[in-house]
């Protein structure tokens, strides 16, 4: 369970630009359930989700994980929930160019000294779980837009963590690839993982998988439904 | 959630950040590739100059060691004559002096091939190799060195084309001819010292020049104490005053000028080299490419450490500017000493006919190896992380802002 109490996030607080994204949220996410953050642009998804995702910290209110506070907790040891308990599905793919499919998918697990062997083995059963195993060579630019995505999946997904973060992740798919995703979501909530999806999509927020939708508004809940 | 931070093997994290940047290095092929050569020359024309310059420096301090202390001339109207072998018993009883030995040396100049020899006539007791401590400049095969022959250095034999068994034809003082047969060619320390040598046998070398038995071309001074060579010296002039004693000092010094000017050469060779290395690292470390940067966010978004990522850096830096490093110094060892600094060639002729293939013994030190080091290395791998430093701490969210390419 992951729980936001009155999280508040400001930027460039004390100058003239201070704004504040997050106006006080609190919430309650549910394990092994889909969780929609839905509001227009520039209500603060994308802010509250690097709030959940140990990514930034909020400057006010606490942020707990399984009943442990994070929102205090020094950069190396959020970095090291992040990548152990999260996996990023980014708007874009965000793969490293010039280097081999297989490669970044492997990429998160590189600083965690895995012996290679068994790494590359796990990366090659993960692309071989959403079909681009033929591609593993393949440098990242020749994928088509469809395959970069899963392939972000892979990577996200390779050091099998709890909770999977989704921002945007429809915003640059057609309709057909679209309904794939959640088809992808639909076996992540299968196998018990947690997802947290930011969109606008009514594709993906009227999704019969999705468990929850918090709407947003100008960095405020607007209210719950279900 | 497993949150306990699990022990990762150290050794396994810098491996798989190891692995990550020889990929990474691998996919710029081309830039990365000109980037080393780049780098590789650079270290190569340091260490051909670092090389050069110390080897010429150590074969005068051979030259040096193999110099007797004083020597004496005989001085008639201020000029340079045959020294008288009576005299040698007047020097023998000068405080101080351990031995006295006559020598019989002089130039020839040979128009044939425009060409000036230095003719010796090697000392009996010194003929071959000597323990290895006081090992003789050059030695030869003494028992090859009789009348009618000569024993010929290295560059002697390359001008004149000359090998064992062929012979010189020396015009001596009345214009007769006398040839003399190639017994052997000498093999020395430092062919500095030996290339124009001709070591002649003494009855020829007298014939050569009308030189009586009872004269010599000069004599040289062992001294017992060599903190007592100048009070020595001027005892010398004290009994002998028709002669000039030369003590090593002065060889030295002559010696010197004409090495610091090649040295000198070679400083400018290394500021050019340094210079452009400067540059070259000013440029690296001015900062990280757009790309670069994007590719940094990515790292840390997908859970790469701020250290994770200077690790990479340094790792990349580390293995650009070792593999430049060791590459630049084989070459140079390569060119200094095996193809006798072709390239530096222009600046290094014209001394004499004599030396056409300039060829030094190879002298490498650890310092000057860490020096190199020092100079190249450490200052390019500090210039790959600077400007990453300022690159990995954004935050890590940065990456989740990028919504196009
Ligand atoms: N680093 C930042 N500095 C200043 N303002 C920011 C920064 N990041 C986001 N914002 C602002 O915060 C607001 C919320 O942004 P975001 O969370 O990205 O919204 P959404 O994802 O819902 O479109 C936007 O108005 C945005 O301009
Ligand atoms: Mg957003």
């Amino acid at each position: 369970m992951i729980e936001l109490i009155n999280v508040k996030k400001v930027f460039n607080a004390g100058r003239p630009s201070e704004f504040t994204a997050l106006g006080g949220i609190s919430l309650n996410i549910e394990d092994r359930k889909v969780t929609v953050l839905k509001g227009p642009s520039g209500s603060g998804k994308t802010t509250l989700l690097c709030i959940i995702g140990c990514m930034s910290r909020p400057t006010a209110g606490r942020v707990r994980l399984d009943g442990r506070e994070i929102s205090g907790l020094p950069e190396r040891f959020l970095t090291d929930i992040r990548r152990k308990g999260f996996g990023f599905i980014f708007q874009v793919p965000n793969l490293i160019r010039g280097m081999s499919v297989l490669e970044n998918v492997m990429l998160p697990a590189y600083p965690l000294g895995e012996p290679h062997a068994r790494l590359k083995e796990r990366a090659i059963r993960g692309l071989n779980d959403f079909h681009v195993s033929t591609k593993a060579t393949s440098k990242v630019e020749w994928l088509s837009g469809g395959e970069a995505q899963r392939v972000a999946i892979v990577r996200a997904l390779i050091n099998d963590p709890d909770v999977i973060i989704a921002d945007e992740p429809t915003a640059h798919l057609d309709t057909h690839l679209s309904y794939l995703f959640m088809e992808i979501v639909e076996n992540f909530k299968k196998e018990g993982k947690t997802v947290i999806i930011a969109s606008h999509d009514p594709l993906v927020c009227e999704s019969r998988i999705v468990d929850s939708v918090i709407n947003m508004r100008d960095g405020r809940i607007e209210g719950e439904s279900s | 959630m497993d949150y306990e931070t699990q022990m990762r093997s150290p050794i396994e994290r810098q491996r798989g950040i190891i692995d990550f940047t020889l990929s990474s290095l691998m996919r710029r092929k081309v830039k990365n590739v000109g980037l080393l050569c780049l780098y590789a020359l650079i270290v190569f024309i340091l260490a051909s100059a670092i090389f050069f310059t110390s080897s010429i420096k150590k074969e005068a301090s051979l030259i040096l060691r193999g110099t007797p202390e004083i020597i004496v001339q005989k001085m008639a109207a201020g000029r340079h004559d045959l020294f008288p072998l009576r005299d040698m018993e007047a020097v023998k009883n000068v405080r101080g002096v351990a031995a006295v030995e006559g020598r019989l040396w002089g130039y020839y100049f040979d128009d044939r091939l425009g060409a000036n020899y230095t003719l010796i006539v090697p000392p009996a007791a010194r003929s071959s190799a000597e323990p290895s401590e006081a090992r003789p400049l050059f030695w030869f095969n003494a028992a090859a060195l009789e009348p009618g022959t000569i024993v010929i250095g290295e560059g002697v034999a390359r001008v004149g084309k000359l090998s064992k068994g062929d012979s010189i034809a020396f015009t001596a003082y009345d214009g007769s001819t006398i040839d003399l047969k190639v017994a052997d060619t000498l093999s020395s320390k430092s062919e500095l010292v030996s290339s124009d040598l001709i070591l002649i046998g003494e009855e020829d070398f007298r014939k050569l020049f009308d030189i009586g038995k009872d004269y010599a071309t000069d004599i040289t001074v062992e001294v017992k104490n060599p903190r007592e060579i100048p009070t020595v010296a001027s005892k010398i002039t004290r009994v002998l005053p028709d002669t000039r004693p030369i003590v090593r000092d002065e060889i030295l010094r002559t010696y010197d000028s004409i090495f610091n000017w090649r040295g000198g050469m070679m400083i400018v060779i290394l500021s050019a080299a340094i210079l452009a290395f400067v540059i070259f690292a000013w440029d690296k470390a001015s900062g990280l490419s757009a790309e670069e940067r994007q590719e940094i966010g990515i790292l840390k978004a997908v859970g790469w450490e701020t250290s994770d990522v200077i690790l990479m850096k340094f790792w990349e830096g580390a293995i650009v500017s070792l593999t430049a490093y060791f590459a630049g110094v084989i070459l140079a060892y390569v060119h200094v000493f095996l193809t006798g600094s072709l390239i530096f060639e222009p600046a290094l002729k014209g001394w004499s006919v004599l030396y056409p293939h300039f060829s030094l013994t190879p002298f490498i030190s650890a310092e000057q190896l860490i020096t190199l080091f020092f100079l190249t290395v450490v200052p390019y791998t500090i210039a790959t992380i600077v400007p990453t430093w300022r690159a990995a701490i954004i935050d890590p969210d940065a990456a989740m802002r990028q919504t196009g390419e």
